[in-house]
């Protein structure tokens, strides 16, 4: 009876009317996600073996971890500051139940993981910006863990790789989230000052505050492909001045040809490219150096 | 007052930037353009008497009526007006001068242009070299201080606060119609926000507030000269300038302060 066949579990390969391997994989469990860029469905564990990258070039996005996996050498991650969790410095209506709910959906405290590395055999610090914990907006956690960071990677003379997704200041903690801006734009400065190198990554979407501040402060920015990238928001302008937005705007192609990254960076290219540059500005390590 | 009520006042009838400076200075002389790109008129900075003290002088201009308002962008600084600002502060640095702003500001402009020539490059920017200035700053907010277009002329020594003046990481607005997709809830917003002057100083965002009792009369502009020129001597008499301005900054939003 052909029409049970469903029922019956293949035994081996050979066994499924000469479907291939690869077809294999997409079991009716797994789940697919459409990529909006070329509408083709692709089953989860082949985006992750690709970086979250679709076949099309489209970059998906990626959490604070994922992406910490995908950039830094097996087992080099050591994760800075990971006990400082969010209060509510307004009493804001709503807020403390939210930051329970996003804790516990997200996994994360807050929106910003922080630590040292390795990447392509170079140490560096690196902070990576969390973008299913309320997108990314920054609060005084963000605030004071990149801070911290930036204050930690000046004593110990190390160079910084922040990557960057954000929908800009967290709203909820009002003016206290905003003087983050001046308190994260200082600690990059000293850090600067000392003549140490911080390395951007702009991802999808970085805006507002955080574009206002720490992301544009890089010695050297590199975007991904496609990300949006400023700081009012594109509907916000669209409204404003009530004219169709150009085509392409505030796209990190847009960027780099005024002039505002110094290139952009797809992710196969992602590891290669910073380590070659982390290794250009490291203080004990020779080209060579492993 | 509620905090609505504030904001409403904030954004109305009063003086402007540069009132203040006619009003504080003597021989003021307005100095224009960036240097890279054009003249913004949404801001006015330049040199000025305080008292027998040469200082830099920074404004954002609103603009008293339609057509100058309209002229000055409602006070909504271009990329170019803050690296207009962020020249005439390398230059008092140059020459040891204080900086005195008035800030007065919905927020930075929003517009294509202004995003094509980095907004938010050119505040960043602003914030990264007002924390290295050797000489020292004061910001009065005046009215309206919204977000990071007022924060870029803030990163001071001394924030001081007129009563009425609101400062904001976002409009009431804007906040409401965000959280709850909906802007005629904003006067509710405006309570959350915590955006009053009396707020601000509870936060300790900025060190003092001034009653608006005299606004606009000569006395009143009298009243804040010698103001500035008694801070200034303070500050000029600190060594340390830089460092304090970093610990000022720094201070929120340690964990134990959240």
């Amino acid at each position: 009876m052909p029409i049970l066949n469903f029922m019956r579990r293949p035994h081996n390969e050979l066994e499924r009317e000469g479907r291939s391997a690869a077809e294999v994989q997409r079991d009716q469990h797994e789940p697919e996600k459409t990529c909006p860029n070329c509408h083709k469905e692709q089953p989860l564990s082949r985006l992750w073996a690709n970086g979250n990258v679709c076949s099309c070039g489209y970059h998906f996005r990626m959490s604070a971890r994922q992406r910490i996996r995908f950039l830094t050498d097996k087992d080099t991650f050591s994760e800075l500051f990971a006990d400082i969790s969010s209060g509510d410095p307004l009493g804001f209506p709503g807020y403390a139940e939210k930051l329970e709910t996003v804790g516990a959906a997200s996994g994360e405290r807050d929106a910003v993981i922080c630590g040292t590395a390795k990447i392509g055999g170079t140490d560096c610090c690196m902070f990576v910006m969390e973008p299913y914990f309320m997108m990314g907006s920054m609060g005084a956690v963000v605030g004071e863990k990149i801070t911290r960071l930036f204050e930690y990677a000046t004593e110990k003379r190390m160079p910084v790789l922040g990557c960057t997704v954000s929908g800009g200041a967290r709203m909820q903690e009002g003016l206290i989230s905003l003087m983050q801006m001046a308190k994260t734009s200082a600690a990059v400065l000293r850090h600067s000052e000392a003549g140490l190198f911080y390395l951007v990554l702009l991802t999808d979407p970085t805006t507002g505050g955080v574009t206002a501040s720490f992301a544009m402060e890089g010695d050297i920015i590199f975007s991904e492909p496609g990300a949006t990238v400023g700081f009012a928001g594109a509907r916000v302008v669209e409204q404003t001045t009530r004219k169709a937005l150009p085509k392409g705007f505030q796209t990190a192609e847009s960027l780099l040809e005024h002039g505002f990254v110094d290139a952009i960076l797809p992710r196969s290219r992602q590891r290669e490219v910073i380590s070659n540059v982390l290794r250009m500005h490291s203080e004990s390590e020779g080209r060579d150096a492993e | 007052m509620t905090a609505y009520e504030r904001v409403r006042t904030a954004r109305g009838k009063r003086p402007t930037g540069i009132d203040y400076i006619n009003g504080i200075f003597d021989g003021f002389l307005e100095l224009h353009g960036d240097r890279r790109f054009g003249d913004d008129p949404a801001i006015v900075g330049g040199v000025a008497w305080l008292g027998d003290k040469p200082v830099t002088v920074i404004a954002v201009e609103k603009g008293h009526t339609t057509k100058e308002r309209a002229a000055r962008s409602f006070g909504a600084p271009s990329p170019e007006g803050y690296r207009k600002a962020l020249r005439l502060m390398k230059q008092a640095d140059k020459f040891g001068r204080p900086v005195i702003c008035f800030v007065d500001t919905s927020g930075a402009y929003c517009g294509v242009g202004a995003e094509e020539r980095g907004q938010g490059q050119a505040i960043a920017e602003n914030l990264m070299t007002m924390m290295s200035l050797r000489v020292p700053i004061i910001s009065l907010l005046v009215g309206e201080g919204g977000s990071g277009g007022a924060l870029a002329l803030a990163v001071a020594d001394r924030v001081w606060m007129l009563e009425n003046a609101v400062y904001s990481v976002i409009s009431p607005e804007g906040c409401a119609s965000i959280l709850w997709k909906d802007s005629s809830r904003a006067e509710e917003a405006a309570a959350c926000l915590k955006l009053t002057a009396q707020d601000a100083l509870k936060l300790g965002v900025v060190e003092a507030v001034l009653s608006e009792r005299g606004l606009g009369q000569p006395a009143y502009y009298a009243g804040l000269r010698a103001r500035f020129l008694a801070e200034i001597e303070r500050l000029e008499a600190r060594e340390d300038l830089t460092e304090q301005r970093y610990e000022r900054f720094r201070a929120f939003g340690r964990p134990e302060s959240v």
